[in-house]
């Protein structure tokens, strides 16, 4: 039954080629907008690390000493508590992180020097984060103590100065130190990059940047210190940073402390842990508010973050606005359609047919232009995604229309197309057989 | 023209004319409110940086070390001098539409309890101020004097500023500013002048407001005041000019890093800055375009079926006298009803989508005047779009009635 139907779709189609042409072209329109703004939506929004995002928690502290109240704890972390916390080993992993930039050259290749961004960090960011190495592999626990001068570059770094050649055990000078090459990662492109996000409440929705490369070059926490002494900038300070102070002593926080915990029981247990803490330190007089501390999942963290830039949720309300205008025009034009071949109908269901089969054929015949303007919506979402990966945005180059979203575009056309279908083909159904061959 | 006629036809097209009457409302309060966005990013993209943008550029270097800082600025300045066609070079910290350097709270009190709001410290050395071409219309431009403050942080610890009208006017309102003070922690300000204009680096955090809250802090060049220099020359000559410097860095500055990202004309500094505006009101435009062109569509392939329908009918009213022009206006009028009530269910929409918006994105209200704006442009489209079919219609001949369909 369903080929007959899709046989007098087809013929349906054919006979008005204007007014099909005009019901798939909004469709398509309307699906390519929406998909375009979904598709990068769902690249932005995604989880970073599928899999482990539950088990990765950021807590938060409070070391400002003034007592006016906060309401939510700082962004980051100062030197003293996130180095205290990191130090007791409670998390089953756990990573200091900040990034800062420096001077770099790579002795041997022939290339002015360039700054780049360094991550300093420890050694469970690499297995805690799953993150792919090309050539070598992380440094250990042993190097972060011994402040050892070893570095991981990035791929893109690695391709930059040595053409994507195993640069394990080369040397490269930051600012001033010689380091040892002992890592090489594949390319590596979280989404957003999780590990730096931070005052995203404060950029009033101007968020791209949270969507950059990760750093050039990994350096062990403790041995970056000292290679770039009096390069690292605070994210805020509570106040007045004296010049000459180093920023291990100034009232600022600058750190990130990301820790991995794989259950409920070791979740709760390091919330507490935390609250102790700043309970301690209260104790001891360097905190005032004791019990502002937080543990956010990375997820959660992402979410008080706003990550998503601000234009580009305004772009998805945009896109769905007009695919319901579309859906509407498809209404009007397929009610158009139907009941202009009522007296069709009505001799069909003279010779037997029930509403249901009318009602059936009516639907096949909108599902089947959904389909037609599901393959226009797939092609107009290309160009856009096209013209997306034009405006040298800083995620641009995450933009692609993954096999999800391209089946999502289909579906979504038909459901789209049958939704708008169902109350002309109602009203079609409906029609009094007797009065249509009456005024045949 | 009987407007009672048109009404009792469309109630016998009910959900015909609901469905149009929807799809015109909606286009309605979308088109609104993507107006009036694109209108408030045009103004904002309009901003007065106060400074002449086609005469300079700016120079970034970073990866020296701090201790080499003053005597990396002599060599700067000297070797850039002698660089043909530069007119003057100077130090300063940041740029209209660059990278931000000296943003802080300020108050009115040494105390520090009447806070003043966050601002941006353009801190510049000599000739800086003269370079940038800012306008004095009040008090006086920075002596040389003024440029003796030593730096021992981001900004000097006191001296004679200038701040933007607009700044002046939050902090002193109805008061001259002129000798006015303000702090920054133990850092002390007193107001020598006021400026026309002067666009903070980047936005702000107060929103589009606050972009003019800016300080000009005359000071003297050393470790705190080093690596960023502004560029003055001929318009025309500048690209060259800024090219040059760049070369000219690999000698004169061999133990620094150009930072090539920041290095450019001020010109195309606020091209990037504006850069995801100028995305943002293309995408809007083209949603305006296509929105128009479906609902176009919609009310063409409406009214094409209205005219089928109702041959038989026009034939007769053809035939007991009716003029071709009453036929064309019977549609064109059919058309302005159920466009006017779209638009009526329009604006209330519109209304009710920019509250959504202004709860989700900094936006104000949206004004009025954008109601009769969207409104007059549906008209017009629904006019163009039915006059095809109603030519069509006007053209069916009395004879039709004759004849069974």
């Amino acid at each position: 039954m369903f080929a007959y139907y899709l046989d007098l779709a087809l013929r349906s189609l054919r006979r008005n080629k204007m007014l099909t042409a005009l019901m798939v072209l909004a469709i398509a329109v309307g699906i390519g907008a929406s998909m375009t703004t979904l598709t990068v939506m769902h690249l932005l929004s995604g989880d970073p690390l599928p899999g482990r995002s539950a088990q990765i928690f950021y807590p938060q502290v409070d070391p400002s000493p003034n007592p006016g109240k906060h309401h939510q704890p700082f962004d980051k972390m100062d030197y003293r508590s996130a180095v205290d916390l990191w130090t007791a080993q409670r998390a089953d992993r756990q990573a200091l992180v900040t990034s800062s930039a420096l001077r770099l050259t790579a002795p041997g290749v022939n290339l002015p020097p360039l700054m780049a961004r360094m991550l300093s960090t420890t050694a469970d960011f690499f297995p805690m984060f799953k993150v792919p190495f090309r050539y070598g592999g992380r440094w250990t626990a042993q190097d972060d103590r011994q402040r050892a001068r070893v570095v991981v570059i990035s791929a893109d770094l690695n391709a930059k100065l040595f053409g994507d050649a195993n640069s394990v055990g080369r040397t490269l000078r930051l600012k001033d130190t010689d380091v040892r090459i002992v890592g090489v990662l594949a390319p590596w492109r979280p989404s957003p990059q999780f590990y730096d996000v931070a005052g995203g409440r404060y950029a009033s929705g101007d968020t791209a940047g949270f969507y950059a490369k990760p750093e050039d070059v990994f350096a062990p926490f403790s041995s970056s210190l000292e290679i770039n002494d009096g390069g690292f900038q605070p994210f805020t300070c509570w106040a007045l940073m004296d010049g000459n102070v180093k920023l291990q002593n100034a009232p600022c926080v600058w750190l990130a402390l990301w820790v991995q915990l794989d259950s409920p029981a070791r979740v709760a247990a390091y919330a507490r842990f935390v609250a102790g803490y700043a309970a301690q330190q209260k104790a001891l007089g360097r905190f005032v508010h004791a019990d502002n501390t937080r543990l956010l999942s990375l997820m959660q963290w992402l979410d008080l973050n706003q990550v998503v830039p601000s234009d580009v949720r305004l772009q998805t309300w945009l896109a769905f606005a007009f695919l319901l205008i579309c859906l509407f025009n498809t209404v009007g034009l397929l009610l158009a359609k139907f009941l202009r071949r009522s007296s069709e109908i009505g001799v069909r269901r003279a010779l037997g047919a029930t509403r249901g089969a009318i009602l059936a054929q009516c639907l096949v015949e909108a599902g089947l232009i959904g389909l037609l303007g599901g393959v226009g919506g797939w092609l107009l979402t290309l160009l856009g995604l096209w013209l997306v990966r034009s405006q040298r945005l800083e995620y641009s180059d995450l933009v692609h229309l993954d096999p999800a979203m391209f089946l999502i575009t289909f579906a979504l056309a038909i459901a789209a197309s049958l939704l708008a279908g169902l109350l002309p083909a109602l009203r079609a159904s409906r029609l009094a057989p007797g009065l249509q061959l009456k005024t045949m | 023209m009987q407007i009672q006629p048109i009404l009792a036809a469309l109630r016998r097209h009910r959900l015909a004319t609901l469905l149009i009457t929807m799809e015109i409302a909606l286009a309605c309060a979308v088109l609104c409110n993507a107006c009036f966005l694109i209108a408030s990013r045009w103004q904002q993209m309009q901003v007065n940086s106060g400074v002449d943008e086609a005469a300079l550029a700016t120079l970034k270097l970073t990866g020296y070390d701090d201790a080499h800082a003053v005597d990396l600025n002599a060599r700067v300045l000297a070797g850039l001098r002698a660089i043909a066609g530069m007119q003057s070079v100077s130090v300063i910290n940041a740029v209209p539409f660059g990278e931000h350097a000296g943003t802080a709270g300020i108050t009115r009190d040494a105390a520090g309890q009447k806070f003043g709001g966050v601002v941006d410290f353009y801190v510049g050395g000599p000739g800086s101020f003269t370079a940038l071409g800012l306008k004095v219309v009040a008090g006086r431009a920075p002596t040389a004097e003024d440029y003796q403050q030593p730096m021992h942080s981001f900004v000097p610890d006191e001296g004679s500023v200038l701040v933007t009208r607009a700044l002046a006017e939050h902090l002193w309102p109805g008061v001259d500013p002129l000798g006015q003070q303000f702090w920054v922690d133990k850092f002390h300000f007193r107001v020598s002048g006021v400026v026309a204009h002067l666009a903070r680096p980047h936005g702000g955090e107060g929103g589009p407001g606050t972009i003019q809250w800016s300080v000009f802090v005359p000071a003297q060049p050393g470790a705190h005041l080093s690596g960023v220099y502004l560029l003055r020359a001929d318009p025309a000559q500048l690209p060259r000019v800024l090219r040059d410097a760049r070369a000219a860095m690999a000698k004169i500055a061999p133990d620094a890093v150009v930072d090539s990202k920041d290095s450019q004309t001020l010109v195309e500094l606020r091209s990037r800055y504006f850069r995801g505006d100028r995305a943002m009101s293309g995408i809007l435009l083209g949603v305006i375009a296509a929105l128009l062109l479906v609902t176009a569509l919609g009310i063409v392939g409406l009214a094409s079926f209205w005219v089928q329908q109702r041959t038989r009918q026009i034939g007769i009213r053809r035939a007991l006298g009716a003029t071709r022009g009453d036929i064309l206006r019977y549609f064109q009028t059919e058309n302005f009803l159920i466009v006017s009530f779209g638009i009526a269910l329009g604006m209330l929409l519109a209304f009710a989508l920019n509250l959504l918006l202004m709860t989700h994105y900094e936006l104000p209200r949206l004004p009025l005047v954008y109601l009769p704006i969207g409104a007059a442009a549906l008209w017009l489209l629904g006019q163009l779009a039915v006059l095809g079919p109603a030519l069509r219609a006007a053209a069916v001949p009395p004879v039709v009635a004759t004849r069974s369909v």
